[in-house]
């Protein structure tokens, strides 16, 4: 496949390990923002290629681990109610809530259909009018302008029994409570790449300038993450922090100004509750009062009983880096893929599941 | 309704040769001919949905399963009973097209449906149609093959690419549609099966169906207690099945499989074993993909594409299509 | 957190394309991004095209790679 195979070469990857050896004559720490970079770090080998004194820790970018319990009860609740199908992405539906999952609540008999695209469920609505499609909407800026722009079409088509549930969060907020969690001694962050496609990368800016941390924007394929490991550890022995992309294929420094004016027509900033780590101010979007008509929680009557996440999870302190998944008592007893416990056990992607799938040292 | 259904539909679809698909309540088969071996018995049940998907339909999936559950403990598949579970309001032809399949999957494995039973049930009560099949084959006296046979210093080989039939399924679900020319691998294993045993030694096979490839190699090292380390390059992969794997997020190495199996081999019976398979059509593309260790007992490790080393865990649920 | 792969558009109808990613062809939606035509390679997300992936910037990186691992030869346009 033209733009993947390239950045699989084994030799050009030994050469890279090499080059990364040579000049990493200090222990460095960086955090892969994203999941799918940690996904790929695990499938790929790389921690087992990479030279002891590089660690590489996970953080908070799975949009479905960082989906508050709150957030899954109201869509559990949703989804129980006559007449209503609750559409979302594959993995949200094993997300654990105070009661049930999604899954839970379609055994018990809610409609809940897993769909690929935002599109989907709205083509889900037109086709049966008679009932309302609530699109339960997770993910980062990558996702957040798909859904808007689905959001324009149900609008632009008249189409009236479409609703979205926004549980949209936004990064840099998170970096930057990250970086002010002194016990994480980053010296870097691998940013996210698709995030970076559609925000560009002014929004980090403060990684380098306020806290003097190097930031590399990373594409997914093994090459990449080497190339985005090397040029970090560059930047910081040369003393010289700044946010450089490596993944300059799919991102510009300006980022998809077209993509954030979709979003900006129907989405505004809100506070974001995060799994694990609370709420951070101004990360969260909600639609604006003028599309009130397609918001599930104004127009539905949402009821959930107190809202309480799992006690003796420590997925808040793994999200951000502070703790290894091994480290927690629950992680591969209480806790697997099979039955999670935490959200972080859940996704595919989350922390927990990739070090319990991979084995992770 | 019913006695309509089964000898208008079903008796003249499915009889074979033998005469023994009747009204009779049981079929009475003679083993003479296979004394001194022993009895392989099996059932599985098929709810597949699409109950049609490309390069397939559930009846020959029913079929081929049971055959090849028999064919992966050495036995040669001889007779199947099938019973039906079918949703009142299922198109009669759909059912048509299905026995029809059934019967032409049963010639192709040269096995016979022998027995059978309907149901029909209200709407509602099923999705469409389920079909249970279980099958009698007879392990010739002095072989012994399992999926517990595996020894360090086997190679393992894989018939052929992976993730097809996973992927044809899953083309056809609703929202998750997307076009490719992806067909399921769905057909008998147990001419392959036959030809790899007359070609060498065999120390087990197993059908990697449901949790894929990784599944089975998991089982594979816990049950028998060794290691297994796998090359990823080695992995056959068709190009569209990599390419829909990539859009929906999934690995094919947990994508299901019903036309394929994997065999733990001697290493010295491992070159003439691969050439009868790639000689056979359904094990054209016949490959080596790694080899059985002694250490870690119960792992099974992965060389990675660029050089590293990983482990591969079995999927726990089943794999959905994520965004992220 | 975001899986994005690149496919190559093979029609364009209205805003929707037919992408073909390794021989699986999805319909992806062109709302946010610009001056897409067919031959074009996209980076699609969740069923939109969030990005036209820039060739040039391509050989670019990879030549990065291949200087960095000492080799000379150039990576062309011709895989």
């Amino acid at each position: 496949m033209k733009h993947v195979d390239e950045y699989r070469d084994s030799a050009l990857a030994r050469v890279l390990v090499d080059g990364i050896r040579q000049v990493a004559d200090r222990p460095f720490k960086f955090m892969e923002v994203c999941g799918s970079h940690t996904v790929a770090i695990f499938k790929s080998g790389i921690r087992d290629l990479l030279p002891r004194n590089i660690s590489l820790i996970s953080g908070p970018g799975c949009p479905v681990c960082v989906t508050s319990v709150e957030d899954i009860d109201k869509a559990a609740a949703i989804a129980g109610m006559d007449g209503v199908v609750l559409a979302t992405f594959g993995d949200m539906v094993r997300v654990p809530g105070s009661r049930v999952s999604l899954q839970k609540a379609k055994a018990d008999g809610a409609d809940v259909r897993v769909v690929y695209s935002p599109f989907d469920a709205l083509k889900l609505a037109q086709s049966d009018p008679s009932r309302k499609v609530v699109f339960l909407a997770a993910g980062f800026e990558t996702t957040s302008p798909a859904v808007a722009a689905t959001l324009g079409r149900a609008i632009e088509a008249g189409v009236k029994n479409f609703l979205l549930l926004s549980v949209h969060k936004t990064i840099p907020g998170a970096m930057r409570a990250l970086l002010d969690t002194p016990e994480l001694g980053l010296d870097g962050f691998i940013c996210p790449g698709h995030v970076s496609t559609i925000i560009g990368t002014a929004p980090y800016r403060f990684i380098a300038d306020e806290y003097r941390r190097a930031a590399v924007v990373s594409g997914f394929e093994p090459l990449d993450i080497l190339q985005s490991t090397l040029m970090l550890i560059e930047q910081i022995r040369e003393g010289r922090p700044s946010v450089e992309i490596q993944y300059r294929r799919a991102v510009s420094e300006e980022g998809n100004p077209v993509a954030r004016g979709v979003l900006g027509r129907y989405f505004e900033a809100s506070d974001a509750n995060w799994r694990g780590i609370g709420v951070i101010p101004g990360s969260g979007l909600k639609l604006k009062t003028e599309y009130a008509a397609y918001d599930a929680e104004r127009v539905l009557d949402i009821k959930i009983g107190e809202s309480r996440e799992t006690r003796g999870c420590i997925c808040g302190m793994v999200l951000k880096g502070i703790k290894n998944p091994p480290e927690c008592r629950l992680f591969g007893k209480a806790c697997t893929p099979e039955t999670p416990v935490g959200a972080c056990m859940v996704s595919f992607e989350g922390s927990c599941a990739a070090y319990y799938k991979y084995g992770a040292r | 309704m019913m006695r309509e259904l089964i000898e208008e539909l079903f008796l003249p679809a499915l009889k074979g040769e033998c005469a023994c698909l009747g009204s009779d309540d049981s079929a009475v088969l003679s083993l003479a001919e296979f004394s001194g071996g022993r009895l392989a018995l099996t059932t599985d049940t098929y709810v597949v949905s699409p109950v049609f998907f490309p390069g397939g339909n559930i009846g020959d999936l029913a079929v081929n399963g049971t055959v090849n559950d028999l064919s992966m403990a050495g036995a040669r598949p001889l007779y199947l009973t099938a019973g039906f579970v079918v949703e009142e309001g299922f198109p009669v032809a759909d059912l048509a097209k299905i026995l029809d399949s059934m019967k032409k999957a049963a010639d192709r494995a040269d096995v016979m449906i022998v027995a059978g039973d309907t149901k029909v049930v209200e709407h509602g009560k099923a999705d469409g149609i389920f079909i249970n099949t279980a099958g009698a084959g007879m392990v010739p006296a002095g072989l012994d093959i399992t999926a517990r046979g595996l020894k360090p210093g086997d190679v393992l080989i894989v018939s052929g690419t992976i993730g097809d039939h996973g992927m044809a399924v899953l083309s056809k679900r609703e929202g998750l549609d997307f076009e490719s020319d992806i067909k399921s691998d769905s057909a008998p294993l147990n001419g392959l099966v036959a030809d790899m045993i007359a070609a060498g030694d065999i120390n087990a096979l197993r059908d990697p169906t449901r949790g894929g490839l990784a599944s089975t190699l998991v089982e594979f090292a816990s049950e028998s207690g060794v290691g297994i380390v796998i090359d990823e390059s080695s992995l056959p992969v068709r190009e569209p099945v990599r390419g829909a794997c990539e859009i929906l997020g999934l690995d094919p190495l947990y994508v299901a499989n019903e036309g394929k199996l994997v065999a733990s081999v001697p290493r010295a019976a491992a070159k003439t074993v691969l050439a009868a398979m790639r000689k056979n059509a359904v094990g054209r593309e016949s490959t080596i993909i790694g080899e059985v260790v002694a250490e870690p007992a119960g792992k099974v490790l992965m060389k990675t594409i660029i050089g590293g080393t990983r482990l591969v865990d079995m999927l726990s649920g089943e794999q959905l299509p994520r965004i992220c | 957190m975001c899986i994005g792969i690149p496919g190559r558009i093979i029609k364009i109808d209205g805003r929707m394309a037919t992408v073909d990613v390794g021989g699986a062809m999805r319909n992806i939606a062109l709302d946010l991004i610009e001056d897409a035509s067919p031959g074009d390679y996209i980076i699609a997300h969740a069923g939109f095209a969030i990005h036209k992936v820039d060739e040039e910037e391509a050989i670019k990186t990879l030549n990065m790679i291949r200087e960095i691992t000492g080799s000379v030869e150039d990576y062309d346009a011709a895989f």
